[in-house]
């Protein structure tokens, strides 16, 4: 089958890719670009592992055909960290133990941080309605929420 | 097997690509896609059409139209939209509901479809470039309903109720899920009643019982008991890992029960 065109702006640098026609967001980028930040965990919706953000909304990359992120602005969580230093979401994952396997992490940083932006300061039902949609078999959740309150902290602190 | 994409600028010229065989309209793709990426291969082409006037809500007066590719997200955020905010913040969690598109909900088999029951429950009528079919009918002939779906459309109604029942929360898949419109004469009885049902079929139907016991009634305990008793009537609830069909039929009166009075 012929190869259909992409491109994209990844993290900030244009991305353009010759891929098959009906290949997953998820497959492009962990397959093509390389990126493998988001995980395929169920490549069924449920697990949220391989959320990206795309044009500022928080989507499934198992889900998309990369074909409709033509001329879209997405972020993975590998394009959070500036000049090697950390996002202040990442920092406050390692800080609260919120990372065990790691598995989920960068889906649930993706969440977090779509949260922070429109909601700067989140209670934690905003935090867990967040991240409602990102499954963790690990950690039981509560050091999840605490680093994503952490990072809001965190942030305003700076902001002042 | 992958699947290819086609996308058109009009619904027209994607309604001609629809036409060959193993093609299917792609909304948010939650559920096409991941019928794929289980490994189902009776779609092998899919179908997009990029129409603006596909992800419009247009509200003026009393009347609501919102184009079939508007995302519950939309909707959830939409001012005037009310209580059917409501029913789009029941669908699946804050990704789903970026994706989630009200064409695909009208197609989504229970325990889905959460928002075409509140459209149920409003008379909704769903809108093809071959015309408008009320939505009672177009969900009961939906497996055979080839044309894009390009907008729904209903009479605003302040007074909709919905209740999604589910186990985990804040995201949960339902148990079940009920949507009624009522309208009440001067006395407070009864005078029109629409109540549909989530998973107590596998799409969403009406109570039609339970809506004829409630006229002329007014809403208290002893008002509301006859259409408790008929509610399940007529239904074949599904059974699946979230709760038998038996559980679903025991818990179905006292849960309306709660949306009737509350
Ligand atoms: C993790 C997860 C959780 C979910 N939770 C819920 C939930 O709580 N409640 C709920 O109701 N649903 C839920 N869903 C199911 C689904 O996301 C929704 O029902 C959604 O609205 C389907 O829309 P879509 O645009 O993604 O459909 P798609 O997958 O794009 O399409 C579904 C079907 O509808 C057809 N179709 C789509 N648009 C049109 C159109 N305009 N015209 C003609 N045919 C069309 C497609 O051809 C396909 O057959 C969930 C899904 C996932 C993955
Ligand atoms: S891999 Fe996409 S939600 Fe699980
Ligand atoms: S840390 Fe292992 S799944 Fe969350």
């Amino acid at each position: 089958m012929a190869k259909v065109p992409v491109q994209f702006t990844l993290n900030g640098s244009e991305k353009a890719e010759f891929i098959d026609s009906g290949t997953t967001l998820l497959n492009v980028l962990r397959d093509k670009i390389g990126d493998t930040s988001p995980k395929g965990g169920c490549h069924q919706g449920t697990c949220g592992a391989c959320s990206v953000i795309i044009d500022g909304e928080l989507r499934l990359s198992c889900l998309t055909l990369a074909e409709t992120c033509n001329g879209a602005t997405i972020t993975t969580t590998s394009g959070l960290a500036e000049g090697g230093v950390l996002h202040p979401l990442q920092r406050a994952f390692l800080d609260t133990f919120a990372t065990q396997c790691g598995f989920c992490t960068p889906g649930m940083i993706m969440a977090a941080k779509v949260l922070l932006d429109h909601t700067p300061d989140p209670s934690r039902e905003d935090v867990v309605e967040a991240l409602s949609g990102n499954i963790c078999r690990c950690t039981g959740y509560e050091p999840i929420i605490q680093a994503v309150l952490t990072a809001a902290r965190a942030n305003s602190q700076n902001a002042a | 097997m992958a699947l290819a994409l086609q996308t058109f600028a009009t619904v027209k010229d994607a309604n001609t690509a629809l036409k060959s065989a193993g093609t299917r309209y792609l909304g948010g793709g939650t559920l096409v896609v991941r019928a794929a990426n289980e490994g189902d291969v009776s779609v092998s082409g899919l179908v997009r059409s990029t129409d603006p006037a596909l992800s419009a809500i247009e509200v003026s007066g009393g009347k609501v139209r919102i184009g079939a590719s508007v995302t519950m997200a939309r909707i959830a955020r939409h001012p005037e939209l009310g209580s059917l905010a409501m029913a789009a913040r029941a669908v699946g969690g804050p990704a789903v509901r970026n994706m989630a598109t009200v064409g695909g909900n009208l197609f989504a088999p229970a325990p889905y479809g959460d928002f075409a029951l509140a459209l149920l429950a409003l008379d909704a009528t769903v809108n093809t470039d071959e015309g408008q079919t009320p939505i009672e009918t177009f969900l009961a002939g939906r497996d055979d309903s080839r044309a894009i779906v390009t907008s729904v459309s209903f009479t605003k109604a302040d007074s909709l109720r919905f209740l999604k029942v589910s186990r985990v929360k804040p995201k949960g898949i339902s148990v079940l899920s009920i949507a009624v419109v009522l309208e009440q004469a001067a006395d407070g009885t009864v005078s029109s009643a629409r109540i549909a049902l989530g998973c107590m079929a596998d799409r969403p139907v009406r109570a039609k019982a339970a809506e004829k016991a409630l006229l002329g009634k007014t809403l208290g305990q002893d008002g509301i008991a006859a259409a408790l008793a008929a509610a399940g009537e007529g239904t074949a609830p599904i059974t699946d890992p979230i709760a038998s069909a038996w559980y679903r039929a025991e818990v179905l009166p006292v849960h309306l029960g709660r949306l009737l009075l509350g």
